[in-house]
């Protein structure tokens, strides 16, 4: 035991594994299973709101004042803020209206924008998201998703650009195939040298990532260079047969990946839940040792799961270029890799906690654009918020003490069988 | 435990409803009393990815904008872009907020822009460091003369070159940077022409438009190598093009404390005062004066799509001042240089 202390990727793992392994079996009542993630968004958004008051300028002027006034200006700012936060994301219902009743094709195209576009925001989330989940289901953690979303991309583009003549209904699967595969060799590697040397998939995902990195920034500066462009970070523009269609004219930006991205999660907790191979991948990811003492290959559920998570992030990447930038350039993400982890943790990977995960994500981003436009209060707030989410969900002991929430008793029990790799 | 949660929930939805009551019933006093007298100009800008505050573009265009709002009266906004989907989400955003001027910046954005501009004829648009050709009659791209500026900086370093070698490297090789290091080597021979000397560049040859380059913006262990490579070879002034690449290398000569260091895009004795004893001089590329000149053409109504070259002539790029390393510039030669620049903007000297 006393070395897997030290081990901060296994311990993680090993709380995360508790946690599912519980839901699985008892179906308890859907807040009993949600109220620790909704208590996080709740005490987030109110954390958020105290510091949008106590960075605002004109709130300490008010308080200058007299302390009535400095209140008052604070309730207005936060009222303010998270107005702007709600239209932003989900759109202002009274303009929708309008819109409707006047029957001006661009007004309602923009007054339903803000909803649509929140899910445009989600898409690549959810694939991310659904990578990290799969690897923390099978007892990896992936850390890579950033690089193998990078390779992804740069796969779909080139096949997205370089290939011509071939029908939209071909072209299109074939370059968002291509970005899994990409994504999917990207992951492979680490599957492959943690199964076959033991190298820790930690590592080696890290490595991976700074390697995509700069073979994506070199492949852009040169072979797959926008001709004309004089060697700028950027691609040239995919065809038209190889773009994911938006569903409608500009500004709205939604697209049938949002789509493809639940059909694939639909499919990644039908393999988890439904196939023996997924049973089997939890098995190992759960207990290793038993799976190993009970026959299961686990070599072989290793490389699939990495590779099958790195062909998710793979897809993340070709989405965001097929049916959003239609060319790939530097600055394709903005972390998307990164703030993954956040959403397996706050959606305790499971396919349909990550998908509710994503979108929560994507409104805020998507929000917060409004917000900065309205009141000036920086997009980054929304990341404070963001960060304080994911605490109280990765700690959940804070929570339950801010709100007195008795902890499971199923959990103890929990800790004991399902130690990851260490029952002896 | 679910009976207490409810209450808990309760409260916290109360508290919510409350918070939303308070805003309604006491009218924001502050914005209302901003937005009175109204028909201000909206100025908004878009980062790239580099966010507001990169010491760079991006924040020498908001310096261009928030001098407009005490000069002209105008109001401005910024969005940051932390990725290349957030380009058009950002220029929706403030088409919605029904911006007169949308600045952007830098040529990742150009395809997003020019998209918007199409779309949007009655918007005006400027985006910075990038032009279109042909011209889109809604857009002003702003680009900049860099080589005069250059010009003068490899005069000057030819002048106060002990070794008599000069060096310079640069990020990739692309136009942007590039046309720094041409206008520094004509510098550098106008100098040899006028002195009959023989002073060395070392990194960029304009014959065959090679030299060297760091392939990054960001790696600055490498800029710090390549000022190393060129101060074995001899130079002891070098002017990285490669924007926090040469940081590394003012590192590496601050190191050595033999060479001395020409900053690019913004006057780096002042962005980088750390480095302020070993700066020379910078080769800047002010886009707040042409971002202010783009401004004004709005407020005045003279908006014309097009091309905004920033020059010697009109400030958009200049030499920044020896500050401490003054000592070391003889008063002729500094004479020298004034007369080269008053030579350039007359058209006696040209650079093509």
């Amino acid at each position: 035991m006393s070395e897997q202390k030290n081990d901060l990727g296994q311990e993680i793992l090993k709380e995360i594994n508790q946690d599912q392994t519980t839901t699985e079996h008892v179906r308890k009542p859907f807040l009993g299973k949600a109220a620790i993630p909704l208590l996080a968004i709740v005490t987030g958004l109110i954390i958020g709101a105290l510091m949008i008051a106590v960075t605002s300028q004109s709130v300490y002027a008010a308080f200058g004042e007299s302390i009535g006034n400095g209140f008052a200006t604070a309730f207005s700012e936060i009222g303010t803020a998270y107005k702007a936060l709600f239209t932003g994301a989900i759109g202002d219902p009274i303009r929708m209206i309008n819109a409707v009743k006047l029957g001006d094709a661009k007004e309602i195209r923009q007054a339903f924008n803000p909803f649509l576009e929140s899910l445009v925001q989600s898409t690549p989330y959810i694939f991310a998201g659904l990578a990290v989940a799969l690897g923390f289901k099978s007892g990896l953690f992936n850390i890579g998703v950033e690089g193998q979303l990078f390779i992804g991309a740069a796969c779909a583009t080139f096949v997205g650009y370089s290939i011509t003549g071939l029908p939209a209904w071909i072209h299109m699967p074939l370059a968002f195939l291509a970005g899994a595969l990409g994504g999917a060799l990207w992951g492979f590697v680490p599957g492959f040298l943690k199964a076959k040397t033991g190298g820790h998939e930690v590592i080696n995902t890290i490595m991976m990532n700074w390697i995509a990195f700069r073979l994506t920034e070199w492949l852009l500066s040169g072979p797959m260079t926008r001709p004309g462009s004089g060697g700028m970070p950027i691609s040239p523009v995919i065809q038209k047969t190889a773009e994911i269609p938006q569903f409608f004219q500009s500004p709205i930006r939604f697209h049938l990946g949002f789509f493809i991205a639940l059909a694939v999660a639909y499919l990644i907790w039908w393999l988890l839940f439904k196939t023996t191979w997924g049973l089997n991948l939890r098995i190992v990811g759960t207990n290793p040792r038993a799976a190993r003492y009970a026959g299961l290959s686990t070599t072989k559920s290793i490389i699939l799961a990495m590779s099958l998570s790195g062909a998710l992030a793979g897809m993340a990447g070709a989405v965001q270029v097929l049916a959003v930038n239609r060319s790939m350039a530097l600055g394709l993400s903005s972390g998307y890799g990164f703030d993954s982890i956040a959403l397996a943790l706050i959606g305790n990977s499971h396919p349909v906690g990550v998908v509710l995960a994503s979108i929560l994500f994507g409104t805020l981003r998507n929000g917060a654009t409004r917000m900065m436009v309205v009141s000036s209060i920086p997009i980054d707030i929304v990341d404070v918020i963001q960060a304080i989410i994911l605490m109280f969900v990765a700690a959940p002991a804070i929570i339950r003490s801010i709100y007195h929430l008795r902890k499971p008793k199923q959990e103890e029990q929990q800790i004991f069988l399902s130690g990851w790799g260490g029952q002896s | 435990m679910t009976k207490k949660l409810f209450a808990i929930l309760s409260v916290l939805i109360v508290g919510s409803m409350l918070l939303g009551a308070c805003t309604t019933t006491t009218p924001t006093e502050p914005p209302v009393a901003s937005e009175e007298p109204a028909a201000k100009i909206k100025v908004c800008q878009i980062t790239d990815t580099g966010g507001i505050d990169d010491k760079s573009f991006n924040a020498t265009a908001w310096k261009g904008i928030t001098d407009a709002e005490d000069k002209l009266g105008i109001e401005g906004k910024y969005l940051e872009s932390k990725e290349v989907a957030d380009y058009e989400k950002n220029l929706n955003a403030f088409i919605e907020e029904k911006c007169d001027l949308i600045i952007t910046v830098g040529f990742l954005i150009g395809d997003a822009t020019k998209a918007a501009a199409e779309a949007n004829p009655d918007i005006k648009f400027s985006i910075v460091d990038y032009n279109y050709d042909p011209a889109i009659p809604n857009v002003v791209g702003q680009i900049f003369n860099t080589d005069e500026a250059a010009f003068l900086a490899g005069y000057l370093a030819a002048g106060v070159s002990k070794t008599g070698v000069v060096g310079t490297f640069g990020g990739l090789p692309i136009p942007t940077v590039t046309i720094f290091m041409d206008g520094f080597y004509k510098g550098v021979a106008k100098y040899n022409e006028v002195k009959g000397t023989e002073v060395k560049v070392l990194g960029w040859d304009p014959a065959t438009q090679t030299g060297l380059f760091s392939n990054s913006f960001d790696d600055q262990q490498k800029g710090s190598e390549l000022a190393k490579s060129l101060m074995d070879e001899g130079a002891d002034i070098i002017m990285p093009v490669a924007g926090p690449v040469g940081l590394g290398a003012a590192a590496a000569i601050k190191e050595r404390g033999n060479a001395y260091l020409i900053g690019v895009d913004s006057d780096w004795a002042l962005t980088s005062p750390e480095y302020a004893d070993i700066t020379l001089t910078s080769v800047m590329k002010l886009m707040d004066a042409t971002t202010m000149q783009v401004i004004q053409s709005v407020v005045d109504g003279t908006f014309v799509g097009g091309d905004v070259v920033g020059t010697l002539a009109n400030n958009g790029v200049a030499l920044a001042p020896f500050h401490e390393l003054e000592s070391l510039v003889p008063a002729e030669l500094a004479a020298e240089i004034e007369q080269l620049k008053a030579d350039i903007i007359a058209g006696t000297i040209t650079l093509k």
